[in-house]
């Protein structure tokens, strides 16, 4: 019987088996923000073993709450900052250089197909869009990874989520994503990695792989992947150019993770999404999902576009093309954070954000910030914000508030008319 | 190892997730105890007192499916434990939050639906203890003028961790 891309990456990175079903695993990255590592760092101390296992491997950034907030949040940054210094881990990524650690993170190239990555995060499922296997974990497991470089896990079982199609003019992975999460449910992808194939994901981006992996976890996912290929290639050439004589024989390489044509599967789910119009979430769980058009009538009072979910250069593109000479509609906030600074910059060339601006957004800095309700666009109790970020639980912009997922597009069409719009009205 | 059972808090509804187990803003606390006040502060459930009363009372949590489900803050756990929850039953629970139970030695135990639903029909007698012998893996519900006993799994790798009293000693041993 063939294997999957996951029973593949396990099997070259199994180092012991300590009981039945439990496979711990060499990792090849470990990645830490300023939130969950301090009490990882912290205990490490505590128990006098304040060491890393390859600085190499460890990959750090100050992203969720910044620039610091109070003195907690700057508390937490120096933490980080003076561990790393310490234990010279050179990628580290500090105020001026940071960016959301799922858009910063691939940016640089860390992440390659047949990886075994971890994060204190729950969104490190994104980085499967590279044919890796991330996974979000707690302080201990990650405490753990930076000590020893190991991580264990049960073997999660598989489901196949095939998606073919064209996509209409309007709709964008976050709309495939939402409506894979509605199918599956948020508890259907629980002790499972969802292997994202298809047409439609080949024919995809980097980007928008990303931004499909990055809601596995909303299903319950343990990671979501897609099969590396010439799209991956091409995203990584610029670091791995050294690595290979040509790009065929990097393609040649990554293509052995590919899953075996007989590889068994939990559950296979097909999706045409030809017919899918652009959806948004309407209550406290991501797999809440309606129809834009259906839901219309919803008043909003904050539009939020970044994340990482949706907060890279194509993403600000798809929101510009409908925002460009519009304003924002009267009583509505608008809040932008490019990703990372590459993103902002890139915008800025190709004056993205003047766009934004004259619509009478803010532009802030990258940050994971409101996506969790700790900065930079906290809402008030009663208020609703559509978003593109990736939860929408009770309360998680600001005590009271309400979260409607969308895409970028999606987003900036409500934002100019002040309710939930269905962008395809806008789109010019 | 943890001490484990004594009143149970009876939490009936699904997918319960880690931001209404801790809200994203107490995480900038980098001392466990400080989570204490915060513990479900912004859990949606009908009839369940936000304001904390019933703090101090419950030992062990009985509730649905996909318990924990949401962010993988560790915060989420900690903030049990420092209430003296150190067990959660449930049909089951997300995979990350599951895990970090076990890491720091805490049980996240689960049931079949069928079952659970038995454990929430317990709740008409009043007030429940749940006893647990975590080598005999049994539970003991009781109450007054009654008891109900159900056995329940974990897996090797869980039992070891219980027993270590978590992952670091687990794999600081072993690795």
């Amino acid at each position: 019987m063939g294997k999957t891309i996951t029973e593949k990456i396990f099997d070259a990175h199994l180092k012991d088996e300590p009981f039945s079903g439990t496979k711990v695993l060499a990792l090849d990255v470990v990645m830490c923000h300023e939130i969950t590592t301090p009490v990882a760092i912290a205990d490490l101390q505590w128990r006098n073993k304040d060491r890393v296992f390859d600085p190499s491997k460890i990959k750090a950034v100050i992203d969720h709450v910044t620039p610091a907030k109070d003195s907690k949040s700057a508390m937490q940054g120096k933490i980080l900052r003076d561990w790393a210094k310490r234990h010279n881990i050179r990628d580290f990524f500090d105020i001026g250089e940071n960016g959301v650690c799922h858009a910063i993170f691939p940016e640089k190239g860390f992440i390659r197909p047949g990886n075994t990555v971890i994060m204190g995060d729950s969104h490190t499922c994104t980085h499967g869009a590279f044919g890796a296997f991330a996974a979000g974990v707690g302080t201990t497991d990650l405490e753990v990874g930076i000590l020893k470089g190991v991580c264990a896990f049960r073997l999660p079982k598989s489901i196949l989520v095939n998606i073919n199609g064209k996509l209409n003019r309007g709709v964008y992975a976050k709309d495939v994503i939402l409506e894979v999460i509605r199918r599956l449910t948020v508890n259907g992808a629980t002790d499972h990695v969802i292997e994202f194939r298809g047409k439609t994901v080949s024919d995809m981006s980097m980007e928008e792989r990303m931004t499909l992996c990055n809601m596995a976890i909303e299903a319950g996912g343990t990671s979501g992947l897609c099969m590396p290929d010439q799209k991956t290639v091409e995203y990584l050439w610029q670091f791995i150019s050294n690595d290979y004589k040509d790009q065929a024989d990097a393609l040649a390489d990554f293509e052995k993770w590919h899953s075996d044509p007989d590889a068994e599967y939990d559950r296979i789910l097909e999706i045409d999404i030809s017919d899918l119009e652009p959806v948004v979430t309407v209550g406290y769980k991501p797999d809440q999902v309606k129809k834009v058009a259906d839901v219309s009538d919803v008043k909003i009072d904050q539009v939020y576009i970044g994340s990482c979910t949706n907060g890279r250069i194509s993403d600000i593109r798809e929101a510009a093309a409908i925002v460009k000479g519009t304003r924002l509609s009267s009583g509505v906030r608008g809040i932008l954070s490019p990703a990372t600074p590459k993103v902002y910059m890139q915008a800025l060339k190709e004056g993205l954000i003047e766009i934004f601006m004259e619509a009478g957004y803010c532009v802030a800095n990258p940050t994971c910030g409101a996506c969790l309700g700790m900065s930079t666009g906290v809402l008030a109790e009663g208020e609703v914000c559509v978003s593109t970020t990736n939860r929408n639980f009770n309360g998680r912009m600001g005590k009271g508030g309400m979260v409607h997922l969308a895409s970028p597009a999606t987003a900036a069409a409500s934002g100019i008319t002040g309710h939930l719009t269905d962008p395809r009205t806008l789109i010019k | 190892m943890k001490t484990f059972g004594g009143p149970v808090l009876f939490l009936d509804r699904s997918d319960i997730n880690t931001d209404e187990i801790i809200p994203a803003k107490y995480l900038t606390e980098v001392k466990k105890d400080a989570l204490k006040p915060y513990l479900l502060e912004d859990l949606v459930l009908d009839g369940f007192e936000p304001d904390g009363s019933w703090r101090g009372s419950a030992k062990v949590i009985v509730t649905r499916a996909n318990f924990g489900c949401g962010s993988s803050r560790e915060h989420a756990p900690w903030a049990l434990e420092v209430n003296d929850i150190t067990c959660v039953i449930a049909e089951n629970f997300a995979r990350i939050f599951r895990q970090n139970m076990f890491n720091g030695g805490m049980l996240a135990i689960e049931l079949p639906c069928e079952v659970i639903n038995e454990i929430f029909a317990l709740s008409k007698h009043g007030d429940i203890i749940c006893n647990i012998d975590s080598d005999k893996k049994k539970l003991e519900f009781l109450w007054e003028g009654g008891s109900k006993k159900i056995d329940f799994d974990l897996t090797e790798f869980d039992n070891a961790l219980v027993k270590a009293g978590g992952w670091v000693e687990f794999a600081d041993a072993r690795y």
